[in-house]
């Protein structure tokens, strides 16, 4: 059983939970991920590292209520314990060498890439941020991307916060004007991703993903987790829980990610909708 | 006295029933049956069988015990060499092994060791919780990554050697493929479950949730104190065939369908991990694993399930008798042809259609024998201008898996095969000092048995060492 130490609410749908895994603490590397459990019932899902205290024995995780499991995930308080919690698994994101980065971080996802952005900052790289959010209600983390971040752009849907558009709208701004990156890490939603990755491409800047495709036991035994990349004539099937998560945006098919990640929206929609009767009953 | 010529059939679910449940199969045998089947052992002077058995288990001592009507002193027996006896007696390839050398079967009906063995390994089960007390401990620590079938039997033998033995497991149950892979009407989990504990009641302490080569290296494991370390990870990715389509929704391996199934309970209708259920299912494969992700299937209420193989009926690699049943479930198979292509539905105009990017057909192409390979068993050729479409809306991927690299990957100066297999010597003995290796992380995807027999192998090498060095 892994104690959640602490626990913070960054929205009202994004929440920040420490959770005492000593082993992982001690190892885990920006970019890795862990598998949990919530209970003796559920289901198997990947969060990736938000960050470690090793003294403490700590993993920070934070994830959005969007399925079944991170609604009850958000429901557990400080002092409750998750029932599995294995990691760290995947390769950790490549940083050695780069002196020049930009970081792109979309909703929740801006989660995972500000560790990348703190590792980066603390090795001395000059560390450009874009986070975009759907609105001011989703915003999360600006002051710690604004510590690590040498110039940090916010970009909100719909304009109530920091420039109004899509992070993409700021990139290529910024390819334009001749700035020059060593990489370019974008981390958020698949469409997202899709879309940086063509941004990049007419400037040959290298580009990486963080893929957070379905999967089961994250070790690389069930092919859940697999996706497509096209690398010159070649395709190449990849595992994202041993081959990855992060890919090179190039070679990735967003379109096939995009499609796999659907195929249980069917069961999540009806289990979200017994759960509602299931609500309506206990009101009445 | 002329020995019976035909073996006691076991009882089983009746087909009909069966498909509309996750309960066993094969009931076992009844005390009678037990006790008239044993009565056919000849006693033979030669006792071929104990040889075909690859851990060698007494096996005419322990049908002697059952002709006494002693299924526990048969129990102990087997104990001695087998720590999964419940577990064996059900999905050894006895056929292949023990009763392929019966004497009986020289002119009748080999004697059913299998069944046997089962019919004790239950009665003992059945009975008080009587379990191996803890040995004296003689102070030597031995770490043992995966509790699968050859990790189980090397912790379990070193245990009851006296060594403190800790099972490193990746995920959160114990047993590995028994747990994950063997669907519970071929293998309750609860029979596992019970063999995990008999273990844990002599000292084998298990810890799930712990990734060797991520969580823990096996370099960190010495200086954590370990004195050995036995490597039992099993096979690892799934193998596909590299066709268009395979990335299709609908489209698994069977290894991660028959884990959401087996691990997560999927076919429990409250289970919060989803698998495709119901339509018309292909299972692409003629191994035991292709029937087990078969008969899955109609259990988890498909309309038709449909086995694709490559070969015909005499190359099919799995069990007679799991084929047999699935025959009987009603699986169909469709022999000598092969995938080309998987296709999936696409809705131009709209994007948003919910069944895009699903499985609607497999396209396929007849084969024909061509000459035997390397391994004598007949090449299959395509049939040009032969193809024809199979409709489905779930294909299942059984084409065998290839050792996961995470050990390797992590482990200095540990040699591999081309196979990416851990290179061993006959003792189990991997190129690094006090690292042994066994089952499918060795061999690739085999039996239950031939792990077991590797676990035992390794324990018996561990102890030489460890006692070599004092």
């Amino acid at each position: 059983m892994y104690q959640i130490l602490e626990k913070t609410e960054l929205n009202s749908s994004v929440v920040r939970m420490e959770v005492a895994a000593p082993r992982i603490a001690a190892k885990a590397k920006p970019g890795q991920f862990i598998i949990l459990r919530v209970d003796e019932e559920g289901e198997r899902i990947p969060l990736t590292v938000a960050g470690t205290d090793p003294e403490r024995g700590a993993v920070t995780i934070i994830f959005q209520t969007v399925g079944s499991t991170t609604a009850k995930l958000g429901r557990m308080q400080e002092g409750d314990s998750i029932r599995d919690f294995v990691g760290p698994l995947g390769e950790p994101t490549e940083l050695e060498g780069l002196r020049r980065v930009c970081i792109v971080g979309g909703g929740v996802g801006c989660a995972i890439a500000l560790p990348l952005a703190r590792a980066l900052h603390d090795a001395g790289a000059e560390v450009t941020g874009i986070i975009g959010f759907r609105s001011r209600e989703q915003l999360i983390l600006e002051k710690d991307f604004s510590a690590c971040c040498q110039e940090l752009t916010v970009m909100t849907d719909d304009g109530s916060h920091g420039e109004k558009g899509n992070v993409t709208v700021p990139l290529k701004r910024m390819l334009e004007q001749g700035r020059s990156f060593d990489s370019v890490i974008a981390i958020g939603p698949l469409v997202m991703m899709k879309f940086v990755a063509l941004t990049c491409r007419p400037y040959g800047v290298p580009c990486t993903v963080s893929m957070n495709p379905i999967m089961i036991d994250g070790t690389g035994m069930c092919g859940c987790c697999r996706l497509t990349l096209h690398r010159g004539d070649e395709t190449l099937t990849k595992f994202a829980c041993v081959d990855g998560p992060d890919f090179n945006a190039y070679e990735v098919d967003f379109d096939e990610a995009m499609s796999r990640s659907r195929m249980y929206g069917e069961f999540e929609r009806k289990v979200r909708e017994d759960t509602c009767r299931l609500f309506r009953g206990v009101e009445t | 006295m002329r020995p019976e010529p035909k073996r006691r059939e076991m009882p089983v679910q009746p087909p009909k029933e069966r498909i509309g449940n996750f309960d066993e199969v094969a009931l076992g045998y009844t005390a009678e049956l037990a006790e008239e089947e044993a009565r056919r052992c000849l006693n033979c002077r030669t006792r071929p069988c104990v040889e075909g058995c690859p851990v060698n288990v007494d096996i005419p001592a322990f049908i002697r015990k059952l002709q006494e009507k002693d299924a526990e002193g048969a129990y102990q027996v087997i104990r001695g060499s087998n720590s999964l006896p419940a577990v064996c007696g059900r999905v050894c390839p006895q056929e292949s092994q023990c009763e392929s050398r019966c004497t009986m079967g020289l002119r009748f009906e080999p004697v059913a060791i299998g069944r046997l063995e089962r019919y004790a390994a239950d009665v003992h089960n059945a009975g008080a919780e009587a379990q191996d007390a803890p040995p004296t401990d003689n102070g030597h620590r031995v770490a043992v990554v995966g509790s699968g079938p050859s990790g189980l039997t090397c912790a379990g033998d070193l245990a009851r050697k006296g060594y403190r033995v800790t099972v490193f497991e990746a995920l959160h149950t114990p047993g590995g493929v028994l747990v994950y892979g063997i669907p519970e009407f071929r293998l309750p989990k609860s029979i596992v479950a019970r063999e995990v504990s008999a273990l844990t009641a002599m000292g084998v302490k298990i810890e799930t949730n712990v990734v060797v080569g991520r969580t823990v290296t096996v370099d960190e494991l010495f200086e954590q104190g370990f004195e050995a370390v036995f490597i039992g990870s099993g096979a690892g990715l799934p193998g596909f065939m590299g066709i268009p389509g395979e990335s299709l929704n609908g489209v698994y391996s069977a290894n991660e369908y028959l884990t959401r199934a087996n691990l997560m309970k999927a076919y429990r209708a409250d289970a919060e991990t989803p698998v495709m259920k119901g339509g018309k299912v292909t299972v692409v494969g003629g191994g035991n694993v292709a029937m087990d992700a078969a008969r899955t299937a109609l259990r988890l209420g498909a309309d038709r399930v449909t086995v694709v193989y490559r070969r015909s009926m005499e190359e099919l690699p799995a069990r007679r008798e799991e084929v047999e049943h699935a025959q009987e479930e009603g699986v169909e198979f469709r022999l000598l042809c092969s995938p080309v292509e998987i296709l999936g539905y696409r809705n131009e105009n709209d994007r948003q259609d919910p069944k895009n990017g699903f499985v609607t057909e497999m396209l396929c192409i007849a084969m024909e024998l061509g000459e035997p390979d390397e391994r004598g068993r007949r090449r299959p050729i395509p049939v040009e201008g032969s193809e024809f479409t199979l409709e489905t809306d779930t294909v299942i991927m059984a084409l065998g898996t290839s050792p996961n690299p995470l050990i390797k990957n992590t482990t200095r100066g540990l040699d591999v095969n081309s196979h990416g297999g851990i290179v061993v010597n006959e003792d189990g003995l991997t190129s690094r000092e006090a690292v042994y290796a066994g089952g499918d992380a060795v061999t690739g995807a085999a039996t239950v048995i031939s792990a077991m027999g590797a676990g035992k192998r390794a324990a018996h090498a561990i102890d030489e060492y460890l006692k070599g060095k004092g």
